[in-house]
């Protein structure tokens, strides 16, 4: 009896591991983040567009919104740019970019304003991070990366590599459905 | 006192008698960052140097912090620098790193019933091997001897 049941259980145990382990649709380089449930990170940073002023989520209490962590060295966030400007047309919530500098230089604020007088801008305010450091504090590792933050100031849900209008309406609609249930 | 207060006051006397007294007037105290962003105490280098091989470059996800000539690796050892510099425990820089990136940021994570499994399966591994052998041989132990 064991000689025939427990090489059968082993082949099931199998078939379920390569079922969710070799799921084409599975990233196998993207992380859960920590930051699921916890306050979104607070940040005031200068304005990319309007560099005497400040874009801060401390502003933002009270609202459901999207932090979109980009930069013009990022080839992913060019062909995220579309989407982006698509989905910014619907309306829903507003759209904060955060421009992540990585090679600390000034120059990249100027390259950001020219991306986005050209290509359009999707944002509703898009902050300049120089230093790196809201990056960091966002667990950032992969630009693009895009955060959904509730009413109470929460992250609910992170998105790895570029947003696609798939992933809007699965993932972020209903979330911002549901976050947007109760008051105002 | 602190055994890292012990010798980060041994590196200032160290260092006020290596460089002059001349220079130690003008140069920033012990401990804090050169022009190069490097850390001027030994000891908080050592500390370093431990702690940036202790964590994962997640845009490389191979390396650590210390190997990787990645940007954002690169700012996670200004990170480290800054914190050590400011006095902050392993413990502590560990955790900063962890609140953002998760345990995967750390190359050996600490035992938790998440990573138990981790730690486990190894032992478990071995466990089961000397079971089977144990079966199969006192099997073939119980055998009749033919021929």
């Amino acid at each position: 009896m064991w000689k025939f049941l427990l090489p059968f259980a082993a082949f099931v145990a199998l078939v379920v591991l390569f079922v969710f382990g070799l799921n084409p649709n599975r990233d196998i380089h993207a992380l859960p983040s920590p930051l699921i449930g916890k306050p979104a990170p607070e940040f005031a940073l200068s304005n990319v567009i309007d560099p005497l002023g400040i874009v801060s989520n401390a502003a933002l209490k009270g609202q459901v919104y999207v932090v979109n962590v980009w930069g013009t060295w990022c080839a992913e966030c060019r062909v995220e740019h579309e989407e982006l400007l698509a989905i910014s047309q619907q309306h829903v919530v507003p759209i904060i970019g955060i421009d992540w500098s990585v090679d600390h230089g000034p120059g990249e604020r100027d390259k950001a304003k020219l991306w986005l007088e050209r290509l359009g801008n999707p944002y509703s305010q898009v902050a300049f991070d120089q230093e790196g450091r809201t990056a960091i504090d966002f667990g950032v590792y992969a630009a693009p990366e895009t955060f959904l933050v509730d009413r109470q100031g929460n992250v609910i849900f992170k998105h790895i590599s570029g947003m696609t209008q798939e992933v809007w309406e699965k993932e972020f609609l209903p979330r911002i459905a549901a976050a947007g249930k109760g008051g105002a | 006192m602190s055994p890292g207060s012990h010798s980060r006051l041994l590196a200032l006397i160290l260092a006020v008698a290596l460089t002059g007294f001349g220079d130690a007037c003008a140069a920033p105290p012990a401990g804090g960052l050169d022009a190069h962003g490097q850390l001027q105490d030994p000891a908080l280098q050592v500390r370093f140097e431990r702690i940036a091989k202790e964590l994962r470059c997640l845009q490389c996800q191979n390396e650590s912090i210390a190997d990787s000539n990645a940007d954002l690796a690169r700012d996670l050892r200004r990170q480290v620098r800054e914190m050590l510099v400011a006095g902050k425990s392993d413990d502590a820089i560990f955790s900063f790193m962890t609140d953002r990136y998760g345990e995967f940021v750390r190359f050996a994570p600490p035992l938790s019933p998440k990573t138990a499994l981790i730690w486990g399966a190894p032992f478990f591994m071995l466990l089961l091997g000397a079971a089977i052998i144990y079966r199969v041989v006192r099997q073939r132990s119980r055998m009749p001897l033919d021929e």
